[in-house]
């Protein structure tokens, strides 16, 4: 999909406005991000966003391998501090609060905003306390019963308790791909967060294990804000309400899914999902 | 030819059948549609040609120059009047010496005639000898450029023969370090054997009395000597663990602080200089620690009052112990900056994700990912500990008290082996068979500590791989 030599024949079609088209801003956003831009040393990654995120809704951002979008994604918790060379301007409101305020605690933002990876990467503790793990740091239970009940209620939102029930004290590790994806979406919500952030989590999937965690997403939206980025149209088209296309660091095109995939406003954002590059 | 000028001589003809080999296989090829239709590229040729002809050339050399001597002393021997022939070995000897130092032009005082006549006779011989070499190299030399000259062909498989030649020359060297390590363990095997046949394993193993010093002469005034060696593994572990306090704490926190919170730039400034520390000689941490802590310990501990309840050593384990700690440090920190490094991203990741602080991930993810890596690492410098030889010997002293008091003099099995090879000995004697039987311990120690240690990091690679 990414391969340069394809995308050589295509006459790109200039792009006429730096502006942001379809209807990036919503009323009353849970997240909601004016101007950022995103920098790693002297190179800019991401360019001047504006774009809200509405409560209770998937997200989906789509766009060309480098576009920026994961490094977009990684802002709205901040993951983005773990990079030395990386500086973020900009304002990123979650509940109105600037997260990018100097005085602002990004343990309890982190807690709040949840992350899923691209690779299932789970740590290597039991299941249970793999589960565990977010609600010990944040002390969410006082009581064994208590925590045992998280991890349960957790491992049952993420689809994977009856799978797991009678292993709980084996190693995470040892589990399929497909379940450590859902073991490490069990992690995040034990936490209670409000918006989960997913990143391409269904790449190092087989299709089964992709179907099942497009099926959790789609659960997950009822009681969570959900951005997912992803390199699957497919999967943007179906798990998500509202779609971002990103193009060379520049959020080109926000607007309903369907609005997206059957008539999109952009020539890039067209030529994308017609998958003339890409 | 003298040996310089003949090996000046060899290498000059081994570049010479080069040069015929790859101008042949040019040659013979010439009538066939040139060098493309040759099995190998033409210098593949030229080294078998130099080859076939130096091997045999230098393996001559290396015999020639191994056997001469003896067969020389034989020839002239049999010249020697038949009284001298029948003397024994040591008094003949004597007497070749005398020879050999005639021959070398310095003559001392009046010789007998028939050393003269011997003298003559070797210089005869020496003669020959360096004229036959010489001649026999040539031949060989000449036989083996022309055996592959004339074998030159379009169909000749030179590479092959070249890259078997290569597969074995690595054969060869990998075997020398195999043989040599195989030579050492026998060999001290063997000796400590006979030394168990004069003083029994459990006595050795068991015994609480450490005194070597026995009679080595029959007129000599000395104790029986005493082999029990648990002062000496009680003094080496109470030394090894003080080591290993000092180093795996600030070993270990050196490595997460290098590895998790130091800026690039520190951690390009810190990591070389903590590797100084590793290449610091041992002598030198050895008088630092016999001038500088021993004393200060003592010192301290006297100014303490401690002196009145223990006894306290100018030369204290423990000042040998906190220098080996030091010493190690390097050791323990950069195999534990490793395994923390190797521990995925995407785990510190996953935690960083959930909420956690740096430290908690360092704490709760990072380190027990890394553990089975660093207690490998723990334990390789354990063995370097025991086997560490000259800071104790300069600081822990000889006494072999057996003691947990850190602040009295120990001493190790590698003092102990160093203290009974040096000076008067006799080989036979239990007192320095007993070096070689520490030394069978220590050995057996040290390769547990890294096999176990091997086992656990590779299987600690595995996981991530």
């Amino acid at each position: 999909m990414n391969n340069t030599a394809d995308e050589k024949p295509v006459d790109l079609p200039e792009q006429h406005d730096d502006h942001t088209v379809g209807k990036p801003l919503l009323k009353d956003p849970k997240i909601s991000v004016r101007n950022a831009n995103v920098f790693y040393g002297d190179k800019q990654a991401v360019f001047d966003v504006d774009l809200d995120i509405g409560a209770n809704q998937v997200i989906a951002m789509i766009g060309p391998s480098g576009c920026g979008k994961s490094t977009f994604l990684r802002c709205l918790n901040r993951m983005n501090d773990t990079i030395d060379i990386c500086r973020v301007t900009g304002e990123i409101n979650l509940d109105g609060q600037n997260i990018y305020d100097k005085k602002l605690d990004v343990v309890p933002l982190r807690a709040k905003v949840g992350m899923v990876f691209q690779k299932p990467n789970p740590f290597p503790k039991s299941i249970y306390d793999n589960v565990a793990y977010g609600p010990k740091i944040h002390g969410l239970a006082n009581r064994r019963s208590e925590l045992d009940q998280i991890v349960e209620t957790s491992l049952t939102k993420a689809g994977l308790w009856n799978e797991v029930k009678d292993r709980l004290d084996q190693p995470g590790t040892g589990l399929s791909g497909g379940q450590q994806q859902r073991l490490c979406i069990a992690r995040t919500i034990a936490v209670s967060p409000e918006v989960i952030l997913m990143d391409e989590p269904c790449s190092a999937l087989d299709p089964i294990a992709t179907a099942k965690i497009e099926e959790l997403i789609a659960e997950l939206s009822e009681n969570y804000t959900i951005a997912i980025v992803t390199h699957s149209m497919q999967q943007a088209a179906r798990v998500s309400h509202r779609t971002a296309y990103f193009h060379m660091g520049k959020l080109v095109e926000v607007n309903k899914t369907q609005k997206v995939f059957t008539n999109p406003e952009h020539s890039l954002t067209e030529s994308y999902i017609t998958g003339r590059f890409g | 030819m003298s040996l310089s000028v003949l090996l000046v001589f060899i290498v000059a003809v081994v570049l010479a059948a080069f040069i015929i080999g790859k101008t042949r296989a040019l040659k013979v090829s010439a009538f066939q549609g040139g060098a493309k239709t040759l099995n190998s590229l033409p210098y593949y040729y030229g080294m078998l040609t130099a080859l076939w002809t130096g091997i045999p050339a230098i393996i001559l050399l290396i015999l020639w120059q191994m056997f001469d001597r003896t067969i020389i002393d034989n020839l002239v021997i049999q010249y020697l009047p038949s009284d001298v022939q029948n003397m024994d070995g040591e008094q003949l000897g004597l007497v070749m010496n005398q020879v050999y130092t005639l021959v070398g032009g310095q003559q001392v005082g009046d010789v007998a005639p028939y050393i003269e006549q011997a003298a003559a006779k070797v210089s005869k011989l020496y003669r020959m000898s360096e004229w036959l070499q010489t001649s026999l190299i040539t031949l060989a030399m000449i036989i083996g450029a022309f055996v592959v000259y004339k074998r030159i062909h379009p169909e000749m498989k030179a590479r092959n023969h070249i890259e078997l030649f290569f597969k074995y020359s690595l054969l060869g060297c990998a075997c020398i370090a195999i043989i040599t390590t195989l030579g050492i363990v026998f060999s001290v095997l063997f000796e400590s054997i006979m030394f168990f046949q004069k003083v029994p394993v459990s006595e050795f193993l068991f015994g609480t009395q450490w005194s070597p010093q026995m009679a080595i002469r029959k007129d000599q005034v000395g104790s029986s000597g005493s082999f029990g060696a648990v002062p000496l593994f009680v003094g080496t572990m109470l030394i090894a663990f003080i080591a290993l306090i000092v180093a795996v704490p600030t070993g270990l926190m050196s490595a997460i602080y290098l590895a998790e919170y130091a800026p690039k730039k520190i951690r390009s400034i810190f990591k070389p200089l903590l590797e100084i520390l590793a290449g610091i000689p041992t002598v030198v941490y050895g008088f630092f620690a016999a001038l500088t802590v021993a004393p200060f310990i003592r010192d301290l501990a006297y100014s303490l009052g401690i002196n009145e309840y223990i006894s306290v050593s100018s030369e204290s384990a423990l000042a040998a112990g906190l220098v080996m700690g030091v010493m190690i440090i390097p050791f323990v920190s950069s195999l534990s900056d490793d395994v923390i490094n190797a521990v995925p991203q995407s785990l510190r990741d996953g935690a960083l994700g959930l909420g956690a602080t740096k430290s908690e991930v360092v704490k709760q993810v990072v380190i027990p990912a890394a553990l089975p890596g660093i207690v490998g690492g723990v334990l390789l410098a354990a063995s370097r500990a025991i086997g560490e030889t000259m800071i104790v010997v300069m600081a822990a002293g000889m006494a072999a008290n057996l003691t947990a008091n850190p602040l009295d003099s120990v001493t190790t099995v590698t003092v102990q082996i160093v203290t009974l090879l040096v000076g008067d000995q006799e080989f036979d004697s239990p007192k320095t068979l007993a070096a070689f039987a520490l030394g069978l311990m220590l050995f057996i120690v040290t390769l547990a500590l890294n096999y176990i240690a091997l086992h656990v990091v590779k299987k600690y690679r595995e996981q991530y791989d």
